[in-house]
């Protein structure tokens, strides 16, 4: 019976979320406290009553009960209990389930810690999150259920979980990915609470940074373990295919980090409101596009689950539902807004801006990308499609660009900055990143152009962000002390920007400089990549708990030692009968040494894929110090104590139109 | 001109600025990166040029991988069972490749009519058609015997 008592869960949060997006924004449009007092606690109600459901399902697979149809088709007895605990969210229902559980995570994380808000702003944010969560309660409900049941032929075993996904970073990586996409509608949620009030204020602002900036530092996250789970478990050491689907987290992300930049300048100095609001939008807008061109099957890929046009319609109705109303609700709104603050032409104002004009192009970019060949596809057109040399092309100009500014931007002034001072400021970063530069260049082995472009333009923004560092932390009291005054959130954006050169870094050394090589061997054979040696030793068979694999051993040699011992596998799963290549790595901090086994040419012989990447853990190392800067910068003390000064405020002097922010500063 | 329309102008100056950036680079790029999908019968009957980087695709013929066993060449027919192409490929094969089913390649058309290949994408289920080739199947009047049922299309 407890499949349906996750049934009846759903159903009811689903009204207790009809209830959330309806309520409290009727109490705050009339002003009756006693309907936007019911806000919290039904934000609270839905959050148990999605999570029940969730446990539900999760008990489902935990104890093998297959007459639940999505269970029978995404698990098996033979799963190790993790891989049947990742498996609640390994396919299209559950997935969609961990989608709704976050969003309401996220609302009551808003309803928890945003009591300094005032009343009205936050029943309008709960009631948007809620409208949110009944348009994907309703999607689940109507086209997903992830308890119909197979009754009475209950089946005696499961079809297993996908191996592909049989894998640590299947745990995590969904989880951490939804975070973000998810998270990004609080962001949104504030945004439009602020056009229905009319209140696109520095407040405004302030509030909804810390949450868009969390949001990002998940999804930074998300996408580095994406990344990273592809790197090694797909196979064949490729690390961004530029996939579609990665390419959907992708634009989010792109997005999100612009809205971050240019909230900094609307909390700061009180411009490009407009401009921040339908950052908000298009953001949250891009992760429900992301949402539908992966659940809705228009895609092929490993995240493409079933594909039922039904769910697809239905995705796309939500996505232009809010598209189209909160664009309507932006034409009537926006432009009530006016700005008051000036700065010049070397403002870090119209760095910033620049900053934004270069993501929202590389967002733009990747969605023409990624698109294009599905509309034309729609419209039979022809089925074309748009490979890696046209991102890499395309993308990697921006992203120098980007770079390029940002090692200008961060010694930049607000409202204005002389040109000269800046000039000379930048004079020693420029010839001490050429000369890294050559160095580094000269150590992997030759000039080669974009490897000069991407190196130069990781050592710069790195050595920019120490070099302003330096100048701000000198202190008549001693070096310290001037390091101890500087805020968390000054520290949050030195890390998210070393953690962007690192990546950068990262990325170019190992596009320019890896070596892979497929080859043909037979045990006893020496293949040598790049200056290490590879003695393939023996062929051998082991017993999984769910399958058998043959492994191949290797000892990897540098300079007549050995450095490493590798089993890549190829493992034959008993119950798909599907087979799966399970390279070895042995990972460092400057190299990777990966060896993947392919199939056996004759009876000795077996396809080899040897590599060499270096730097190749640099890529995931930025993202955790990108994702450790977001964190880091909302711990600041300034949002919990400007909360209270905002809330004391504005309970005194309700001022909707008010310009002026609750504290100005420069 | 007003301070504030000035800003505005500037504003909008540099945003269009960027965008036309943006959209000559895709344009730019575009160009020579665009991959047209040909079927079998289309590859047959000459449609598809020759010596331009293209997407083909269908089902691997049963019995026409020949595999060099002392290199990594293979050599394998692709069908829609309308009309057949020979491919030539030289490296490691996906897991699921394999006679009978279907099978993305990109490559190029050499002047004798053999497609050779530097991509060999299969799809990591056995109950998967890539989409191109279902459709490529069903131009050819043939239904896509192994598309598993509703539902199970799970992947890669």
């Amino acid at each position: 019976m407890y499949p349906e008592l996750g049934q009846l869960a759903l159903i009811l949060s689903l009204l207790l979320a009809g209830l959330l997006s309806v309520v409290p924004l009727v109490g705050a449009v009339t002003g009756r406290d006693t309907l936007q007092a019911f806000a919290r606690p039904l934000a609270s109600g839905v959050f148990v009553f999605v999570g029940l459901a969730f446990a539900v399902l999760t008990y489902a697979f935990l104890t093998d009960d297959f007459s639940v149809a999505y269970v029978a088709n995404n698990s098996n007895s033979l799963l190790p209990w993790y891989f049947k605990f990742s498996a609640v969210w390994g396919g299209h229902e559950g997935s969609l389930l961990l989608w709704i559980l976050m969003l309401a995570g996220w609302t009551l994380a808003v309803a928890i810690f945003s009591r300094r808000l005032p009343p009205v702003m936050i029943s309008q944010v709960l009631s948007v999150l809620g409208m949110i969560t009944v348009g994907f309660l309703l999607f689940i409900i109507i086209t997903s259920n992830p308890f119909d049941r197979i009754l009475p032929n209950v089946p005696a075993d499961g079809a297993d979980l996908n191996p592909l996904l049989q894998d640590v970073g299947l745990i995590i990586h969904p989880p951490m990915l939804y975070m973000g996409y998810v998270g990004f509608s609080v962001a949104f949620a504030f945004a439009i609470a602020a056009l229905i009030n009319g209140r696109l204020d520095a407040a405004w602002a302030r509030w909804s940074r810390p949450w868009t900036t969390v949001a990002w530092a998940f999804l930074s996250i998300g996408i580095a373990l994406g990344s990273w789970w592809a790197y090694y478990e797909l196979g064949w050491g490729g690390w961004w295919f530029w996939d579609p689907v990665e390419n959907a987290s992708l634009l989010p992300w792109l997005s999100g980090t612009a809205l971050m930049h240019s909230l900094a300048v609307t909390e700061k100095r009180g411009v490009f409101k407009s401009w921040t609001v339908l950052l908000a939008i298009v953001t949250f807008s891009l992760s429900l596009l992301g949402t539908f061109l992966v659940r809705s099957g228009v895609l092929t890929s490993v995240h493409a689950f079933a594909s039922d046009p039904e769910r697809g319609v239905f995705l796309l109705g939500l996505l232009a539902i809010t598209v189209i109303a909160s664009l309507t609700l932006y034409a009537f709104r926006a432009p009530v807004v006016h700005v008051r603050a000036r700065y010049g032409g070397l403002s870090r104002e119209v760095f910033l801006l620049l900053n934004n004009v270069l993501l929202v192009s590389a967002t733009l970019l990747v969605a023409i990308g990624t698109l294009y060949p599905l509309v034309l596809d729609y419209l039979e057109l022809g089925k074309l499609s748009i490979g890696e040399p046209f991102f890499n092309l395309t993308f990697s100009p921006l992203a120098v660009a980007a770079g390029l500014l940002l090692g200008a931007g961060v010694f930049s002034r607000w409202k204005r900055t002389d040109g000269g001072w800046l000039g000379r400021k930048l004079l020693w970063p420029l010839s001490v990143s050429v000369l890294v530069t050559a160095a580094t260049l000269m150590a992997y082995g030759g000039f080669k152009p974009w490897a000069f472009v991407g190196v130069f333009t990781s050592t710069w923004v790195a050595l920019a962000t120490f070099w302003d560092l330096w100048d701000k932390s000198s202190s008549r009291k001693g070096r310290l002390h001037g390091l101890k005054r500087q805020s968390r959130s000054y520290y949050g954006m030195i890390l998210g920007h070393l953690g962007l050169a690192i990546t950068m870094a990262g990325a170019t050394i190992v596009s320019n400089y890896g070596i892979a090589r497929d080859v043909r061997m037979v045990p006893g054979d020496v293949a040598s990549v790049g200056d290490y040696q590879f003695v393939f030793r023996d062929v051998g068979e082991r017993q999984g708990p769910n399958f058998t694999a043959q492994y191949a051993g290797f000892d990897v040699i540098l300079d007549g030692e050995r450095v490493a011992t590798l089993y890549p596998e190829k493992r034959q799963y008993s119950v798909g009968m599907s087979v799966m290549t399970e390279a070895d790595i042995d990972a460092g901090l400057f190299r990777d040494i990966f060896v993947a086994i392919g199939e056996r040419i004759s009876d000795q012989a077996w396809a080899i894929r040897l590599q060499y990447k270096p730097l190749v853990r640099w890529l995931w190392l930025g993202s955790i110090f990108m994702a450790a800067g977001g964190f880091l910068a909302i711990s600041d003390r300034r949002y919990r104590l400007r909360h209270k000064a905002a809330a004391t405020k504005e309970s005194g002097k309700p001022a909707p139109d008010s310009d002026k922010p609750a504290g100005v500063y420069s | 001109m007003h301070p504030i329309r000035k800003k505005r102008l500037t504003i909008v100056l540099f945003l269009l600025a960027g965008l036309s950036i943006a959209v000559g680079l895709i344009t730019y790029a575009l160009r020579q990166n665009i991959n047209l999908f040909y079927d079998p019968s289309q590859i047959a009957a000459g449609e598809a040029p020759v010596d331009v980087r293209i997407r083909a695709g269908g089902m691997v013929e049963e019995g026409s991988v020949e595999r060099d066993t002392e290199t990594l060449k293979v050599m394998f027919r692709v069908t829609d069972f309308n009309a057949s192409v020979p491919v030539e490929y030289e490296g490691i094969l996906p897991d699921l490749f394999a006679e009978g089913q279907g099978v993305v390649a990109m490559g190029r058309l050499d002047g004798n009519g053999r497609f050779v290949a530097d991509q060999v994408l299969a799809k990591h289920d056995e109950n998967y058609m890539p989409p191109e080739v279902a459709e490529a199947l069903k131009k050819a009047g043939k239904s896509a015997t192994n598309t598993g049922p509703e539902g199970s299309a799970t992947t890669y």
